[in-house]
């Protein structure tokens, strides 16, 4: 396998593991109460955070590796504004939870979804690529 | 930065592709994990477990849909052939279908009956769906031939 190959693979693997997050965050607040809060709560932490920095490192590295993409490119810079929308929303709905009782959970949640939403679209169609 | 070059035409199907299989992959962590965690919480053994086989009902098997539909929309936009990567996805995604249905079935029989074996094997098999689509991520991102 190729650097390219191995990083796009990286590059996959956190993004997967970004939506199993937010999926989980999803059946935590809309599915099950205080008992799925208390099972899906670390995990939908641990994936989230995880899969988000390694989307951004893979993604960079990426960005370094492939000679015809820039840091700079107008779809590299929107996902990377999306990212930090995402963990914005992503950051505050961990503490709520972690805590119990948090607030506007819902919105925070729809939030992070169409963050995470236009990040794919933008990552598959690359506007101005 | 999911290919350096492809035809614009896949652009849509695949995205349709993509979310579908993140969507799948999702749901299944969530089922994972609740029915272990039904396996380990006694008290809360049913809520779990009925959260388990919605999240199979009404997550999995949708997100499943929509990635298998994704798939053939891609196959249809342009003719690849038969390359060992698209053997590896149809392999995947054909008894990850079986063991999708077989973990649903057991999971309805856990909400119904109570936690027990059943509700062991939905976490063995949903473990070894996970392992499965890592491998299928692997090849349709290096695609081996």
């Amino acid at each position: 396998m190729s650097l390219y190959e191995w990083l796009l693979f990286g590059h996959l693997l956190a993004a997967f593991a970004l939506v199993a997050g937010l999926v989980a965050y999803g059946a935590l607040l809309l599915g099950g109460g205080e008992p799925a809060r208390r099972v899906l709560g670390p995990p939908a932490l641990a994936l989230w955070n995880a899969g988000g920095i390694g989307v951004l490192a893979f993604g960079i590295a990426l960005a370094l590796e492939v000679d015809s993409y820039e840091l700079w490119d107008g779809w590299i810079l929107a996902a990377i504004v999306l990212w930090l929308v995402g963990s914005g929303a992503g950051g505050r709905l961990a503490r709520g939870v972690r805590e119990g009782a948090p607030n506007g959970a819902q919105l925070l949640l729809a939030v992070m979804a169409l963050a995470t939403l236009a990040l794919l679209v933008d990552m598959v169609f690359k506007p101005g690529a | 930065m999911l290919a350096i070059v492809r035809p614009d035409g896949w652009d849509l199907p695949l995205l349709v592709h993509v979310a579908g299989a993140m969507l799948l992959v999702g749901a299944l962590v969530v089922v994972a994990a609740v029915m272990a965690g039904a396996l380990r919480r006694g008290e809360d053994a049913a809520v779990l477990a009925r959260l388990a086989y919605r999240s199979l009902l009404l997550g999995v098997l949708p997100a499943y849909l929509l990635m298998r539909a994704g798939a053939e929309w891609v196959l249809s936009e342009e003719a690849v052939g038969d390359p060992t990567w698209v053997g590896i996805g149809y392999m995947t995604s054909d008894v990850g279908l079986l063991l999708i249905l077989i973990a649903t079935g057991l999971a309805w029989r856990t909400q119904r009956r109570g936690v027990g074996g059943p509700a062991r094997a939905v976490v063995v098999l949903t473990g070894v769906l996970l392992v499965a689509y890592a491998v299928a991520i692997w090849a349709m991102t290096t695609k081996p031939d």
